[in-house]
């Protein structure tokens, strides 16, 4: 009984002080906010009383003219090409990811030493963001459709190993265990036992990957001069900002024209 | 003659001994319970004979081969011989009943084989006749993930079976099962025993299961093995020896 009431007045004093820590660390939080708003010279309610001039602005200078729509066609033609580039950035980073993460899953690798290495590129790849894996290949490249493919690839594989990884952890450990008892090779292990538990899975986060990547892909491609991005930048240094907003309509639709495509095909596997 | 001899088997996690000194011997054919409270290493015995987990030291001779001393095809023999059965079946559940109980056949292929999954016509013949022994024939061609719990560990006495093996290790068969579906489950594995002469080793935690169906009991305190007997022999004494006094209580009310 004695050590009971001790052990509620614990639990007590151990909610207190983390409900107190979660309170220090808002009142931390929006210190730092206004701190960096003094210090950059930002004033909130300016933001928030422009908005009405903003509006009027956008509705005079982004609605697309008749001009910008003869470039359709043209805007077009950029935007599936940035499509299939996020496409061939996802699936080929997805077939290198695959045995990665088969090295990586302490479900499918026994080798401790194995594991830890592939875990810990996988992490390396995906920490890194995007837009710095496109200025790494910015200044190795130079602005070319390559150089925005290989950025979008390796941010994707970092992601796609990360979440094979855990598919694998996940749901392929009880089948490994019965095919190893029943006498299975490794490559019977993985073909039979691995791949069709996390198929459905992995399939799911290629799709979001190409998802992602179109999104991406036209942040990078303003970088790395490829594909839409490189349009847009065009039209807006140019200062034709009727048919940079129709760039960025397009954009828009088409992702998501693809999100609604890949919630079918998601239902559809699994 | 004996198809399986522990001896003196010990297993270390690290510094906690799961395994102390282990040694018995199962006959072909014989239907042997293993009891104990949780934690006692049960589960670590039924894996360290088909090697899923190393043991730390001693001898597992099965079928006159020290299983610890294999390695690489010679081990995936060894375990094609050993079927097992898992408390949460282990299947891949997305895969159709017909493509589950095949795998019982992965030890016998080579690796290409076996990786795109082609089988022979005598062995596709041999899975369709253990699945309508297994009373399964309906659902052949249906995926595993659509089954009750009941069904889907017939599935894994199926592919277990397939393999042809001399010997079944069971992991708590039935302890995710309704009572019933597990007297479904005990009767089968009594009728493989009685009919085909395959030995059966299987973890229980219910002691009056293990006394209606083994011939044989091992009771396992703490990682030592404290009573190898028959079932008549498995008296209030020996219960409370194995499950300690408060647990043991509650067995034999
Ligand atoms: N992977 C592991 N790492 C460390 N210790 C482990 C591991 N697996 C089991 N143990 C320990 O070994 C001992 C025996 O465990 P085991 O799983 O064999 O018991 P069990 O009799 O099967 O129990 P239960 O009835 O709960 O399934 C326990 O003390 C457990 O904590
Ligand atoms: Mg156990």
């Amino acid at each position: 009984m004695n050590s009971l009431l001790t052990n509620s007045e614990g639990a007590g004093t151990y909610l207190k002080s983390k409900r107190i820590r979660l309170f220090l660390f808002f009142v931390g939080l929006f210190a730092a906010a206004a701190l960096s708003m003094a210090a950059t010279n930002y004033h909130i309610e300016d933001s928030f009383t422009a908005i009405p001039k903003v509006i009027v602005w956008m509705a005079r200078n982004l609605v697309p003219d008749g001009k910008s729509l003869t470039r359709l066609p043209k805007i077009l033609d950029k935007l599936f090409e940035t499509v299939l580039m996020s496409v061939a950035a996802s699936v080929s980073a997805a077939a290198l990811s695959f045995p990665v993460a088969l090295a990586g899953s302490a479900t499918s690798c026994k080798q401790r030493w194995l594991m830890y290495s592939a875990r810990g590129v996988a992490s390396f790849f995906r920490n890194i963001p995007i837009v710095a894996w496109a200025m790494i290949f910015l200044l190795t490249f130079g602005q070319s459709p390559f150089t925005g493919y290989v950025a979008l690839f390796f941010a994707s594989f970092g992601f796609l190993a990360r979440a094979f990884i855990e598919a694998i952890d996940e749901t392929a450990a009880a089948p490994v265990e019965a095919l190893r008892a029943a006498g299975g090779s490794y490559g019977h292990i993985i073909f039979q036992g691995v791949l069709p538990s996390v198929l459905p899975q992995m399939v799911s986060w290629v799709l979001y990957m190409i998802e992602t990547n179109i999104r991406s892909a036209a942040l990078v491609g303003l970088l790395t001069g490829s594909g839409i991005g490189f349009t847009f930048s065009i039209y807006y240094k140019s200062l034709q900002y009727q048919s940079a907003s129709l760039v960025v309509i397009t954009i828009v639709a088409v992702v998501l024209v693809i999100e609604a495509v890949s919630n079918k095909l998601r239902r559809l596997i699994l | 003659m004996a198809l399986l001899e522990v001896t003196s088997l010990t297993k270390y996690y690290g510094d906690t001994a799961a395994l102390r000194d282990i040694s018995f011997e199962v006959k072909k054919g014989e239907f042997v319970a293993v009891i104990g409270p949780s934690g006692s290493g049960k589960t670590t015995l039924i894996r360290c004979i088909n090697r899923l987990i190393p043991a730390s030291d001693g001898k597992i001779i099965f079928d006159k081969e020290n299983i610890l001393n294999l390695r690489g095809n010679a081990l995936r023999k060894a375990r094609a011989k050993i079927g097992m059965i898992f408390q949460h079946y282990n299947l891949v559940e997305r895969l159709s009943v017909i493509e589950n109980v095949l795998h019982g056949r992965l030890g016998y292929k080579s690796s290409l084989e076996g990786m795109f999954g082609v089988y022979s016509e005598e062995e596709k013949e041999k899975a369709f006749n253990i699945i309508t022994l297994l009373g399964l024939d309906d659902y052949v061609y249906r995926r595993c993930d659509q089954l009750s719990g009941g069904q889907m560990q017939r599935v894994g006495i199926a592919r277990a079976l397939v393999q042809d093996p001399r010997m079944i290790l069971c992991d708590e068969p039935i302890s995710s099962l309704d009572p019933s579906s597990s007297k479904v489950i005990m009767d089968y594995l009594k009728k493989i025993q009685k009919e085909f002469g395959i030995t059966v080793v299987v973890n229980l935690h219910q002691v009056d299961v293990a006394k209606k169906y083994a011939q044989r009991i091992l009771g396992f305190n703490g990682g030592s093995l404290v009573f190898d007997d028959e079932p008549g022999e498995l008296s209030k004494k020996q219960i409370y020896k194995i499950y300690g006094t408060e647990a043991g209580e509650l067995i034999i009310d």
